[in-house]
Order: structure tokens, then C-alpha cells, then sequence
């Protein structure tokens, strides 16, 4: 299980910000902004171990 | 010349009554001059003239149509909708029909994913929600209407024009009987979403609207589920889109669906797609039996407010000053908080015993609310409609989420409406005392209720007017307190201010029921606990039970200056 660090009212900033940087990335630039930003937090975890975790989580229910 | 329809409208399970257009007096020669009309027999319309009546001022509802609204519409009460029912007077019939529920479930993928309880405490007497159609809303308040004494509705009479100047607001009004002049002090425009008066007074609400159509469809039919909220978040049959479910009296049924993307409102409504439609969602619920449709309509979300709902001598409630999406039940709720809110002030500045500008707390509190609204109602709309393809691919990375991790599940609750709290208002005072207590409601924020005994409640006993909750404990009455009730009883002559004293004591006396109106027991001392009260505090409420002052130890002073801030007579502290 993902541990809930954020609030409510931070998930719900977080939520809307990654919403309109997807907008503002723009048509099919999309899942390259997902997988450099995805980079990006895995490096500010400084845990392989915590990115593994949120890989195999993502990787469930996808279809 | 206005001709209202006379044929009661469609419904397989609502009789509705064609209510009889009167000539007014004005067509024949009377020029007598209202003190306030109010425009549209709607919920709103017709609470804010119940309310008015409370403190003895008359009104004219005019409404174009001679029946209630067509549609289940509003659906949901809130409890604060029904403590303000209560206020009024008319809770009686809503509990007797509504049903009454705290708990919404979501499902994803066929799966139960998120359960809502909406927060309910053993002090409140009602339940957060309470379904109820709209016709019967509008029946209820008509009948209490009636019996007021007080308020005239002329069914019938739609508005032409609207003119005003420093004394006074002129209406032209149409009838049956053709048109005629009605003059008023004041003009609560309580007229809903497509408001008359708002475009007569070319008058442009800000914020913003949301792509996406959604359906509203009521059905007949027996279906043997609890009341609740059903929540379904991309179901095969409307991929991407959601579906919710809520129960109502009489076997109906709501249904509300987003629509696919591109499809117009005479599409979705054209009756073999949407009956198709029906059908799977009976299907969804596990649920294939007979049904028949009452009532659908196609609506859309948003966020958008008057920036003032004060002009000159128009004053505008409801739908009428803001269009908020229904994630959160946030329309009808929203309007009822509106017309508590101007009502009383309305009513002293009638009076006057309050300077006019008492009403501009009424925009700036009833405005605040409703951006608070609307920012929070927009997330709440974002989640539900996506407004762009950056909002959907994030809500379906949360919804896929929810099948097995449980950190962003609170994304799928969006928040019901609830009081608002004016802890900015004017109309506050003593700040600092107020920050100093442990607890208990604050400045702005409504009193709350308790529990005093089986089926009894704190509000049971409230009246109309200020009220002043003194908090007496074991050792009963002080000198300073029995000094602060004497002044707010002095007030109430002095000011012509309505004014309920009441004591909250662990053993109640003579000497008590001789200074205050009420005298309630509070052995266990749950009250005094609910207002984090120790013995010689007090806590004193505006009409509306928005809390404006307290302290730890009353004064009779304290109280003076604090009912005079509330009433806008003296200004109050600068913040």
C-alpha cells in the first residue's frame, strides 16, 4: 500500500497541477512529460526501493 | 398579456394543483406601496417570506406560473436546510415524507471502492441528508404560506420591467388581466438560474462554465435498496462518463448521467435512447423490473456568482445570484442559507432598527460563500465532468488506483454542503475573547445543537430574534451574569430587537426563568461541553444562529456593544 503523506487539500493541488502541466505539455508529448516527471520524483525520493513500489502499484488495474 | 398555463403538468405520480390567478388591487385604483416583494414562488422565494414573517414583516411573492415547479429537481435537503426549516416553522412535513440518509457508495469496475459517510453526531436531530422531491418542497412552503397571515403569493404575475430609484423599486407586472404597476421598498429577486430581474437589470455573473452534459431522469419503480448514494464511475455501457443514483419518496427514482461527448440535450432526450439507456442502468444495479419515466431534463455545470447581490433596492438570493454545480447538493442548500441570512436583516432595516447598511454583510457574507462554493465545487466538478484530456487521464489514474491502493480514494468524495462560517463578517466582535476559548463554535460559525433529552434538542426551544446562550453550571446565576441577561432583556425594549435569553444551568430556578425566556437543564453539563463553556461564559447568536460574540465572562456591556455591532448601528472591529 501507498502511504498516504499528502492531505486531502495537497493531493487535490497535486491532482490539479499534473492535470494542467499534461494540458499544457500538449498533444502527444504526454507520456513523455508522465515518464520525465516520473524520473524526477523517483530521483527526490532517493529510494529505488519506494520507485519500485510505485511502479509495480501503477502497473495494476490498467486495463 | 401573460397567460400561465392552466393545464396541471405531467407526472405519474405528483397531482399537481392549478393554484387560482386574483386581480390584484392595483388594477383597481389601489396605490398602496409593499414593503418587500419577492420575485419567484420557488424554495428560496418562499423560505426568505416565511422568514420575514417570523419577525413580522409582510411581503408579495409574485410568480409567473399557477403550479409548482415540474421535476424532482433539488432532491436533497441538507441539515442545515432543515434547521433552517425548523426556524421557520415547517420541518414537520419533510420529516414525515423525506427519507433521510448519511452514506454514498462509489463503485469502479463493479467493485465497491469508496464508501462516503457524511458526518452526523448523536446532538444533531436531523440526518446530513434528507430526499425529498421538489413539488413537494414547493407544496409544503405554499401551504405554510397561506397560514402566515402575512404574505401574499399572486400566482400568475410575471415581470416585465424593473425600475428603481433612492425610495423605492417599481415592478411592472404582467397578468392574465393584462399589466399593472407594484411599487416596493425592497426586491428580493429569488426568480432562480434564468432570473428575470438579473437580466432586466442586464446584470453579468462571473466565473466559470463546464463542458459536459448530464441527464436527470426520474423513474417509478420498486426497487428494494436502502437510501443512500450510489456513485458509478465508468460503466461499460457510458465509458468514461459516471452514473448516480438516489432514492426518493414514492418509489422514484433519480438518475443522473454525464453524457458522451458531442451529444446534444434532444439526443440524450429522445425516448428510445434514453429509456436504452434506463435499462442499463438497471442492468448496473442489478435490478431488471418494470419501470416508467416521470421527468427527465439535461443540465450542465458551474461556477459562476453575481460579485454583488445588493443593488440599490434589489436584493438577489439563490439561483437568482449564482449558478453552482449540484456535486455536493449545493444549489437549493446554498439558496436557503442565502434567504436566513438576508431575512433578519432584511426585517430590521424594514423596521428600522437597523441602518441600511446592514445588508451589505449580506453580499459580502452570502458572496464569500458562494466563491468558497464554487472553488470547491469546481474540484468537485473537475473529478466528475473533466473539463480537458490533463483532468481526465488523472481521474482515471485515481479511479484505477482505487482498485488497489487506498492513499487517493478521497479524490472521489466531493464535499457536501455544509453552513458557512463568517468568521469575517462585520458583524463580529470581542475577537480576542472569541480565540481564547478551548473550543465550541466560533465567531461566524452556526451554533450547534444538543442533545437534551429523548426526541429533545437545544434548537426545540429557540424563537425568533438574537439569542443569548448563558452558560450558568453548578453553582448557578453570578452577578455578572444575571447583569448580562437583564441588559440583553433591556435591549430587546430598547432597541425593538427580538431577543431570546437563554440559560443553560445544572440545576435550573425561579430567578432564572425570571431573567431569560428559556431556562434548560444541563446536569451533565453536555451542552456547556459542546461550547467549551465554563460556568459565567455566554454565547451570543444572530438571528440566522450564526455565533457574532462570546466570551469566557459575560458582561452586561459585552452584550450591549456586541448586539449593537450585529445590528450595524456601531461599526465593529477593524480587522
Amino acid at each position: 500500500m501507498i502511504a498516504k503523506t499528502l492531505t486531502t487539500a495537497q493531493l487535490e493541488e497535486t491532482y490539479d497541477m499534473i492535470a494542467e502541466a499534461i494540458d499544457t505539455a500538449g498533444d502527444g508529448r504526454a507520456v513523455l512529460f508522465l515518464a520525465k516527471l516520473a524520473l524526477a520524483l523517483g530521483t527526490m525520493t532517493g529510494d529505488p526501493a519506494k520507485v519500485r513500489a510505485a511502479i509495480d502499484a501503477s502497473l495494476r488495474d490498467l486495463g | 398579456m401573460h397567460t400561465p398555463d392552466t393545464r396541471p403538468r405531467a407526472s405519474i405520480f405528483y397531482d399537481y394543483t392549478i393554484h387560482p390567478y386574483r386581480r390584484p388591487p392595483e388594477m383597481d385604483g389601489t396605490t398602496g406601496r409593499q414593503p418587500v416583494v419577492i420575485v419567484g414562488a420557488g424554495p428560496i422565494g418562499m423560505v426568505t417570506a416565511l422568514d420575514l414573517a417570523r419577525f413580522g414583516v409582510p411581503s408579495v411573492i409574485l410568480e409567473q406560473e399557477l403550479q409548482v415547479s415540474h421535476g424532482s429537481r433539488a432532491i436533497v435537503l441538507t441539515r442545515r436546510s432543515m434547521e433552517i426549516l425548523q426556524q421557520v416553522g415547517v420541518a414537520g412535513p419533510f420529516l414525515e415524507k423525506g427519507l433521510q440518509w448519511s452514506r454514498g457508495r462509489s463503485f469502479y469496475r463493479g467493485r465497491e471502492v469508496y464508501q462516503m459517510v457524511m458526518p452526523h453526531d448523536e446532538d444533531d436531530r436531523f440526518l446530513p441528508g434528507l430526499n425529498i422531491q421538489q413539488q413537494y418542497i414547493e407544496e409544503y412552503l405554499v401551504d405554510a404560506v397561506g397560514r402566515s397571515g402575512l404574505i401574499e403569493l399572486r400566482w400568475g404575475s410575471k415581470v416585465l420591467a424593473v425600475s428603481q430609484d433612492a425610495d423605492g423599486v417599481t415592478l411592472r407586472v404582467d397578468t392574465p388581466d393584462g399589466e399593472y404597476d407594484l411599487t416596493a421598498d425592497w426586491v428580493v429577486a429569488a426568480d432562480g438560474g434564468r432570473s428575470t430581474v438579473r437580466k432586466l437589470m442586464d446584470l453579468r455573473m462571473e466565473g466559470r462554465s463546464y463542458p459536459g452534459n448530464f441527464v436527470i431522469a426520474d423513474i417509478k419503480a420498486t426497487l428494494d435498496l436502502p437510501t443512500e448514494r450510489l456513485c458509478f464511475f465508468d460503466p461499460d455501457w457510458n465509458p468514461g462518463n459516471n452514473v448516480l443514483v438516489h432514492r426518493q419518496p414514492d418509489d422514484l427514482w433519480r438518475i443522473d448521467f454525464r453524457l458522451p461527448d458531442g451529444e446534444t440535450a434532444e439526443q440524450a432526450l429522445e425516448p428510445a435512447l434514453l429509456s436504452s439507456r434506463i435499462e442499463l442502468v438497471l442492468g448496473m444495479i442489478g435490478k431488471r423490473v418494470p419501470w416508467q419515466l416521470d421527468w427527465a431534463t439535461v443540465y450542465s455545470a458551474n461556477t459562476l456568482t453575481l460579485p454583488d447581490y445588493v443593488h440599490g433596492r434589489v436584493l438577489f438570493t439563490g439561483d437568482a445570484a449564482h449558478l453552482l454545480p449540484i456535486f455536493g447538493v449545493r444549489g437549493a442548500n446554498t439558496g436557503f442559507q442565502d434567504g436566513n441570512d438576508l431575512a433578519w436583516k432584511l426585517a430590521f432595516v424594514v423596521k428600522g432598527i437597523s441602518p441600511r447598511t446592514l445588508l451589505d454583510s449580506y453580499s459580502s457574507e452570502r458572496v464569500q460563500a458562494a466563491r468558497e462554493i464554487c472553488e470547491e465545487g469546481g474540484k468537485s466538478t473537475r473529478f466528475m465532468s473533466p473539463p480537458t484530456p490533463g483532468y481526465r487521464i488523472m481521474r482515471d489514474a485515481v479511479l484505477s488506483f482505487t482498485l488497489s491502493e487506498d492513499f487517493c480514494k478521497d479524490l472521489l468524495h466531493w464535499r457536501t454542503s455544509r453552513p458557512h462560517t463568517y468568521a469575517h463578517s462585520p458583524l463580529n466582535s470581542f475577537a480576542e475573547e472569541d480565540r481564547a476559548f478551548g473550543g465550541g463554535p466560533a465567531c461566524g460559525e452556526p451554533l450547534r445543537n444538543v442533545k437534551l433529552g429523548p426526541g429533545d434538542y437545544l434548537f426545540d426551544h429557540f424563537g425568533t430574534g438574537f439569542h443569548l446562550l448563558a452558560f450558568a453550571g453548578a453553582e448557578g446565576l453570578d452577578d455578572a451574569m444575571r447583569a448580562a441577561l437583564r441588559q440583553a432583556g433591556a435591549l430587546g425594549v430598547q432597541l425593538g430587537v427580538p431577543m431570546v435569553r437563554v440559560v443553560l444551568a445544572a440545576s435550573p430556578t425561579p430567578e432564572m426563568a425570571s431573567l431569560a425566556e428559556v431556562v434548560l437543564a444541563d446536569p451533565d453539563g453536555r451542552a456547556a461541553a459542546k461550547y467549551a463553556a465554563a460556568p459565567g461564559a455566554a454565547c451570543l447568536a444572530r438571528p440566522d444562529t450564526h455565533v457574532c460574540a462570546r466570551w469566557r465572562t459575560v458582561t452586561a456591556d459585552g452584550v450591549a456593544h456586541a448586539v449593537r455591532v450585529a445590528m450595524g448601528t456601531v461599526p465593529g472591529e477593524t480587522k
